[in-house]
Parts: structure tokens; C-alpha cells; sequence
């Protein structure tokens, strides 16, 4: 009797769901909801995305609809939402709106099609940097953390230096030098993988490298290398991308680094492990997505920190070359009228502002959602 | 702890050997020379940029330019190319006139976000603590020269001061309270933007540091024993919660030399960023290396000796 009911309260509670089934992503999604904050910067940020990927349609083209080259010199200074005065003008010259909606500039061009053609600017340098730089962070601190016991041996240094005297001597246009430090590297690596002494001796662990890389990296003043170099480079906007990617890629790799060294001894992977899984499928399919949470809150708010880099350089002049527009060289423009011309300082200052701030909030929220440890508790 | 700093010493010194690797394979790398950098001047000649060439060893291998410069460097000897003054008299004199910006930026930033980060742990989500939250979120993400020239619009419209320079010009012979005043207004903007990133950041790191110490059992018991809550906050919570900003004393260091590019461009301030920047766009490369190199060197002591002062302050770490 005690048996059959025990067996078919079993069954009861196998048919009835066992816990509210709710999705991971459905669960942050909620608590992203609860976060008044971090959700108005999501809906902030996607405003934005959509305006940037309309902006670069309509801005762009022969005759684009909102055309922000378009010099009008008997209209300059118009402040915002003033009408355009038709009767001096030529029909290609009205603008769309049928009113000036941001004012225009110094040359009487649109500023409200000029912010849409730098929205543009604005979202591809944030994503590409950070793209860029959470991508070496990963790569960095992915082989930190998951290789770091391995070491560099003495054979690759030698391997490693001469390959690069090759490449200086092939840059200098020296043909005999190159092959014979090519030919030299390719031995020195042989003799690394035939286990000849003097090449296999440990120099330091790939941990220790690549954490002095970074080490070194750090030293650098960022703004002023970045300023540097963009100097010294000729203006381009994908100069300015890389760049920042490649100065800022040191934070993401400690986050992956120290996630990979606490994840590198837990039991999951070690089953993955003995399963017999291929290193590279350990790491991006059991490791990274337990390591991607702080990499992505860093990228965010990195996101924010590109978009102020690139508005500072636009500022200084070392931005993307003149005709195109960007925030940061609207805003550069209008300094020299700042009592005159307010609107051409606040209108894209406003924006910087707000499309920063959009970021940093949501990259704090995400921060909160993806660690359980900093959530709100009732104390 | 004495081999610690013999350990560190060894490490920091080759750390800054490859930064200066670096940074000078950067500058050297990137096109362009810096005898060309006005092609079009009919004063160029090229027995000139010969001559220019020469004198500056432009005309050795790369490693030999490395060498000639780092002992010109030690030796004090190094001139800057664009008015052959020696560059580290250069950078003395612009440092000065960078560290009252630094010191009243340093001063505000520290005793600002101090009492803001406490108070809104304290009063964790009240009013108080979201009204801080946000404006620190707006202090962070507002572009700096664009916040420059709306406190400049505020100031010059509402008090009707000059705040562009070091000093209102042609000011020489008043007496000394409007002379002081007059320096004080043009120190007043630029050192207050230069703080405000750092009073938003601190202070929420205040915040978290307080929020975490107010977690532990000790608090709880000293609230539970009947203290006063002034007693639990500033004696019980806030001495230990201070532990991880006493290594911050050393973080400063580095910010001795940045000096804002930015903001004293905008402000027309003589100091170590507008030199650095006029440096760049004459492609000065003594100069641009030797700011680098200090600024690194400034780097490491920072870290070096936020490190000994996280071993004073807090016996449990033995490094």
C-alpha cells in the first residue's frame, strides 16, 4: 500500500513541472528589467544603433537625402528649428525637413545631417576598437591562462628574433641577409623541435611573458601613444580603430587570464578533458562562455571610453579627414563660435554625452546581472 | 621584504628597457621623417636637412639613433630638435606650471569623493545614494573639452572673468589681492574638470569598498552590541574599508606628468600635455621619447610604491 502511493507520487512529480523553467537569458533579461538604469542605456544604445545604420544610408550616395557637404554660405549660423529663407536658395539646397532642425554651421551646412553621418563614425570606431581589443585580450589571456605552464623554451626566442632581423632586413630591401637569417630561424626552430640543448632550455612560462607584456604595455601614458601615433599615421578612420584596439586589449586579458586560471582546475573541464576534447574546443566551447562575463562588461563600458577617444582625437584634429563629419570635429568646429553659435557646441556635446552614458550604464547593469555576488541583497 | 624590492627593482628596470624599446621603434617605424616636416618651406634646403640630418645622427642605423639617445638621455645632454634647448630644462619648467593644476586636482578629487562614496553606501539606495550614482555616471561619461566649454560659457557670462591662460595679460602692475584672485580664477576651471573623472571614479570606489566592509560579521556585531551607528560607520567600517586606497597614493604618481592634452590645449595652459601635443605636430622626437620614458618611469615607481605601502598598512600581505 505504502509502495503504490510512494510510486505514484513519483510519477505525480515527474509529470509536474520540477522548478519554474526559466531560460538563463529569460532570468537576465528580468533583472536587466528591474534595473531601471541599465535598461534605459539598452534602449538608449539601440536607438542610436538604428539612427547610425539609417544615418550611413541616408547620408551617403551621390545624392543622398540628407546631404551634409551641402555648403549653403547665405545661410550660416541659422540656429536650430529656424526655417530655411527659400526665396535665396536653390530647390537642391532646402533641406528635407523644411527646417533647419539642429541649425546649421559656419558654412551653412545641416548640422542635423552631418550628427547622422557621424553616428556612424561614432558606432563603428567604438565596436571595431573594442572588437578588436577584446579580441587580442582573448587571445592573450586565453594562452596566459589555459597554456601558462608551458615555457618558452630557448629554441623559440632564437627562432622568434631571427625570423624578425628577416623581416627588418627584408623591409630594408637587404635580399641576401634575408635568406640567410630566414634559413638561420628555420634551423634554430628545428633544432628547438629535435630537443637539442642548448635550443630546449625553459627561459620563462607563457604566463610570465605575456603577463610582462602587458606590464609593459600599462606603462604606456594611452592617450597621449594614441595621440602619438595617429600623428604620425596618415588620417584615416581605420587608423584611429586600430590604434585604440591595439592599446587597450591589456584589461580583457587579465579578466580572461584570472578566469581561465580559476575555471583551468575545475571538474567540468577536466571531464572535458579526459573525454579526450580537443584543447581549442575545451577553451571556446566548455571555458569561454563561464569566462565571457567580465570581458563583455569591459567591452561595454570600453565601448564608451573608444567613442570619448575618438571624440578627444576629433577634437585635437587627428580625427577622421575633414569633409566627412564625426561628433568630435562638429563640436571642434564650433568652438570658434561658442557665444554665437552655442548649438554647434551643445548639440553634438549632448550626444557624445548621452550615447557615453548609455553605455556605462548598461555596462554597470550587465556587471550586476552576470555576477551573482554583487546582486542587491536584503541585509 | 628586502628581497621583494630587490626582486621588483630587477623587474621594473627590465620592464622599462623594453618600453624604451618600444616607444622608440614606434616613433622611428611610423612614416614620415622629421626632416621633412615642412617640404614646402623654401628655407629647407636639402644640404639643410643634410646638415639637420647629420647633427642628430638621423643618417646612422636605427640601434645607433637608440644608443646616441638613451646616453644623451642619462647624461642630461639631449636637446629638443625644434629650438635645440636641452630638453629636460623644457620639460622642468612646463611641469611646474602643470603641478598647481595637479596638486588642487589631486586635493579636490581626494577630499570630495571621500565623504560622497561613504554617505551613499551608507544610505545604500536611498534618494541620496541614486542621486550620487547618477550624477557620478554623468561626471564619467561627459567629454571633457565639452564640459570645459559649458563651465566656460557659465563663468565668463556669469562672472564676467577671463579664464583663458595662466594669467589675465597686461596685468602686471595691480596690487596683489586681484592678482591672486586672477590666478585663482584661471587655475579655478581647468583643475576642477581635471578632478571631476576622478571624483566620479573614486567615489564609487569609496562606495564599493564601504558596501563590502559593511557586509562582514564584525559589523554586524558591533550593531549588535549597541553602538552608535556614527561609531560603526566611521571607527568599524571606514578604517578597514581605507585599506585599498592607501595603495592608491602611489597610483597617483604617473598623473604628475599626464597633464590633460585636452584640457590645457583648451584652456591655453603652458604645461607638460600642450607640450607633448606641440612636440607631436613637430614631430620633436627627444622630446615625445623623453615625456614617454618618464611617464613610464613615473609608471613603475607608482606601482612600486603602492606595493610597499600595501605591505606596511596591511600586515597579512607578505609578498
Amino acid at each position: 500500500m505504502q509502495d503504490s502511493t510512494s510510486t505514484y507520487t513519483l510519477a505525480e512529480d515527474l509529470q509536474a513541472p520540477m522548478a519554474p523553467k526559466k531560460s538563463k537569458i529569460r532570468e537576465s533579461w528580468n533583472m536587466l528589467r528591474a534595473n531601471r538604469l541599465a535598461f534605459m542605456g539598452l534602449a538608449i544604445f539601440l536607438t542610436f544603433f538604428i539612427i547610425a545604420v539609417l544615418g550611413l544610408f541616408l547620408t551617403s550616395g551621390t545624392h543622398p537625402i540628407f546631404d551634409p557637404s551641402m555648403v549653403r554660405l547665405q545661410e550660416k549660423l541659422r540656429p536650430p528649428l529656424s526655417k530655411p529663407r527659400v526665396e535665396i536658395l536653390t530647390p537642391e539646397q532646402i533641406p528635407r525637413l523644411g527646417m533647419y532642425l539642429f541649425g546649421t554651421d559656419d558654412l551653412g551646412r545641416d548640422v542635423f545631417s552631418r550628427m547622422l553621418q557621424g553616428a556612424w563614425v561614432s558606432l563603428t570606431v567604438g565596436f571595431v576598437a573594442v572588437g578588436i581589443s577584446v579580441l587580442i585580450g582573448i587571445f592573450m589571456g586565453g594562452l596566459a591562462g589555459y597554456y601558462g605552464n608551458a615555457f618558452v623554451r630557448s629554441g623559440h626566442i632564437v627562432s622568434l628574433s631571427l625570423a624578425i632581423v628577416a623581416g627588418i632586413c627584408l623591409y630594408l630591401n637587404l635580399q641576401l641577409f634575408f635568406l640567410c637569417s630566414i634559413t638561420a630561424s628555420a634551423v634554430a626552430f628545428y633544432l628547438y623541435v629535435k630537443k637539442t640543448p642548448g635550443f630546449y632550455l625553459p627561459v620563462m612560462s607563457i604566463d610570465t611573458l605575456i603577463m610582462r607584456i602587458v606590464d609593459i604595455m600599462l606603462c604606456f601614458p594611452s592617450f597621449f601613444l594614441i595621440l602619438t601615433v595617429v600623428a604620425l599615421l596618415p588620417a584615416s578612420m581605420y587608423n584611429i580603430m586600430i590604434v585604440i584596439g591595439l592599446t587597450s586589449w591589456m584589461g580583457a586579458a587579465r579578466f580572461v587570464r584570472a578566469e581561465f586560471l580559476a575555471l583551468r582546475e575545475q571538474d567540468f573541464v577536466m571531464a572535458a578533458k579526459a573525454l579526450g576534447l580537443r584543447d581549442l574546443r575545451i577553451i571556446f566551447r566548455h571555458m569561454m562562455p563561464n569566462a565571457i562575463g567580465p570581458v563583455l562588461v569591459s567591452a561595454t563600458i570600453g565601448i564608451a571610453s573608444a567613442i570619448l577617444t575618438e571624440a578627444g582625437l576629433s577634437f585635437l584634429g587627428f580625427g577622421v579627414p575633414p569633409p566627412h563629419a564625426t561628433w568630435g570635429n562638429i563640436l571642434s568646429d564650433g568652438k570658434r563660435f561658442i557665444f554665437d553659435a552655442p548649438w554647434l557646441t551643445f548639440i553634438p556635446g549632448i550626444a557624445i554625452l548621452i550615447v557615453v552614458l548609455a553605455f556605462n550604464l548598461f555596462g554597470e547593469g550587465l556587471r550586476d546581472i552576470l555576477n551573482p555576488r554583487l546582486r542587491e541583497r536584503s541585509l | 621584504m628586502l628581497s621583494f624590492i630587490g626582486r621588483s627593482i630587477v623587474q621594473k628596470t627590465v620592464t622599462l628597457f623594453f618600453v624604451s624599446i618600444v616607444s622608440f621603434l614606434i616613433i622611428h617605424l611610423a612614416p614620415g621623417k622629421p626632416s621633412q616636416v615642412n617640404p614646402l618651406n623654401p628655407k629647407f634646403t636639402p644640404e639643410l636637412v643634410e646638415r639637420f640630418r647629420k647633427a642628430f645622427h638621423l643618417d646612422e642605423p636605427l640601434y645607433d639613433q637608440y644608443l646616441y639617445f638613451y646616453r644623451d638621455l642619462f647624461t642630461g645632454k639631449i636637446v629638443s630638435w625644434k629650438d635645440n634647448r636641452p630638453v629636460l630644462q623644457k620639460i622642468w619648467e612646463r611641469f611646474l606650471n602643470s603641478l598647481p593644476l595637479f596638486i588642487v586636482g589631486t586635493l579636490l578629487t581626494w577630499t570630495l569623493s571621500f565623504p560622497l562614496g561613504i554617505r551613499s553606501a551608507i544610505y545604500r539606495g536611498g534618494v541620496y545614494d541614486r542621486t550620487v550614482t547618477f550624477f557620478s555616471y554623468l561626471l564619467i561619461s561627459i567629454p571633457g573639452f565639452f564640459f570645459a566649454y559649458v563651465l566656460i560659457i557659465f563663468v565668463v557670462t556669469r562672472f564676467h572673468v577671463p579664464v583663458i591662460g595662466m594669467e589675465t595679460f597686461g596685468l602686471g602692475d595691480a596690487s596683489w589681492p586681484p592678482m591672486v584672485m586672477d590666478r585663482v580664477w584661471h587655475l579655478l576651471l581647468p583643475s576642477v574638470l581635471g578632478a571631476t573623472g576622478g571624483i566620479a571614479v573614486l567615489s564609487r570606489y569609496v562606495r564599493s569598498q564601504m558596501l563590502e566592509v559593511e557586509r562582514q560579521e564584525y559589523i554586524r556585531t558591533a550593531v549588535a552590541k549597541g553602538l552608535h551607528p556614527d561609531q560603526v560607520h566611521y571607527k568599524h567600517a571606514l578604517r578597514n574599508a581605507l585599506l585599498p586606497f592607501v595603495t592608491m597614493f602611489g597610483l597617483i604618481l604617473p598623473g604628475l606628468i599626464g597633464g590633460s592634452v585636452i584640457i590645457e590645449s583648451i584652456f591655453s595652459w603652458p604645461g607638460m600635455g600642450r607640450m607633448a601635443y606641440e612636440a607631436i605636430l613637430a614631430r620633436d622626437y627627444p622630446v615625445i621619447l623623453t615625456v614617454n620614458f618618464v611617464s613610464a618611469v613615473l609608471v613603475l615607481a607608482g606601482t612600486f610604491i603602492s606595493d610597499i605601502l600595501y605591505m606596511v598598512a596591511d600586515p597579512r600581505i607578505r609578498l
